[in-house]
């Protein structure tokens, strides 16, 4: 089955797990600015990444036929530095019309202090004004119940704001149903320690449906495995769910989102493609 | 509670998963008694991660029918304001009400 990974951070990954995601039916790889793991010294730093993600990565996962797309910003982890923030969104435009540029993200909350949340509006903001996609990551472990919240209230008051054009990424128990409830997109992140496992993502997708949901490996330099997606699908069969509802989840809702940007296809499927299966399974 | 929404029956879902969750419990069960021959011998219940722990291991053997939407929230950041600063950059599993004091 083919499958899209949406989150996953490949410049801290090899060549061969490219290559390893395409054998498990990775068509494509949507992937979002992050935070490298320490701080970036400068702006230019930033338009180094920006370039990478832009012209070097979706070389790399041509290679292995995998359509590449990425999301651009200054990550939460770094959204408290507010005159970082304001030299890094002023250099993002410039990169927007790349041909696989697809939105503003993994932009959010990391420990919820007022800076991030100035920085998390003025990127929603460059988004709502250029026509963008929207990608939110949600904070870790005790930080995710209150950062989700307070995500989602700053979001509703941004004029000109559309949900389903947003996902709100990182989602657990405790956070899914007031994402979806306010009608963003969401994903579960398939982590081994700190997120969610295969198991407790398929009893979600059990217990609040198939709609604007998706899932991902979330794979970065932490402990993260970059075929999580198709671990899922083979839980998923485990228990006995349809291959319909399977291919709905890894494929359909990611390739629904992605659509929207106007700007993503599938090399060898075509997009057209893309859309006959799409209305072939509904 | 939405029953009847995973399509594998009891005794099914008890075959699949009864021996990993098994070796789960083993190992909460190794972690707590690991505590207690602790090099130093602190008591690990006055630590704000061991406090929710333990509550945590109370709603799991309790009865409630969203045990697990109510144990994420026991780990959980209870409050709305946001913090005016940063204080430190990643989280630590639980929430500590002692550090919304200071
Ligand atoms: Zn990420």
């Amino acid at each position: 089955m083919y499958y899209i990974e949406m989150h996953a951070h490949m410049v801290s990954r090899t060549t061969d797990d490219y290559r390893d995601m395409a054998m498990a039916g990775c068509v494509a790889v949507s992937e979002p600015a992050f935070w490298a793991g320490w701080d970036r010294s400068s702006a230019d730093g930033f338009e180094d990444y920006f370039r990478q993600l832009t012209e070097f990565e979706p070389k790399r996962a041509a290679q292995a036929s995998i359509r590449h797309v990425t999301w651009l910003c200054l990550n939460p982890k770094e959204g408290e530095d507010r005159t970082l923030a304001a030299e890094v969104l002023k250099r993002i435009p410039k990169y927007l019309d790349r041909p696989n540029v697809v939105g503003i993200g993994e932009i959010g909350l990391n420990r919820v202090t007022r800076n991030e949340i100035a920085t998390l509006n003025d990127h929603v903001q460059l988004a709502l004004n250029s026509n963008q996609l929207i990608l939110i990551h949600t904070p870790h472990l005790e930080d995710k119940y209150k950062g989700t919240r307070v995500t989602i209230e700053n979001l509703q008051k941004m004029k000109g704001l559309r949900a389903n054009r947003v996902l709100i990424d990182h989602a657990e128990e405790h956070t899914v149903n007031m994402i979806l409830e306010a009608g963003f997109y969401t994903g579960f992140t398939l982590y081994p320690n700190t997120k969610v496992s295969a198991a407790r993502a398929v009893d979600m997708v059990e217990k609040y449906g198939t709609e604007r949901i998706t899932v991902s490996s979330a794979c970065d330099w932490g402990p993260s495995v970059p075929t999580a997606v198709p671990q899922l699908m083979l839980e998923m069969r485990r228990r006995g769910h349809s291959e319909e509802i399977i291919r709905k989840i890894v494929f359909e809702n990611p390739l629904e989102f992605l659509l929207q940007s106007g700007k993503f296809e599938l090399p060898r499927l075509g997009i057209q493609a893309a859309l006959r299966s799409i209305a072939a399974a509904t | 509670m939405t029953k009847g929404t995973c399509p594998l029956t009891t005794g099914q879902i008890i075959d699949e998963y009864f021996i990993e969750n098994r070796t789960r419990l083993l190992e909460l069960a190794a972690f707590l008694e690991r505590l207690d021959r602790s090099a130093d011998g602190v008591d690990a219940t006055n630590d704000f991660r061991m406090a929710a722990f333990r509550r945590a291991l109370q709603m799991i053997a309790s009865n409630a029918p969203d045990k697990m939407d109510q144990v994420q929230l026991l780990f959980s950041d209870p409050t709305t304001e946001p913090r005016e600063q940063l204080d430190t950059k990643s989280a630590s599993g639980a929430w500590n009400p002692a550090s919304e004091v200071a």
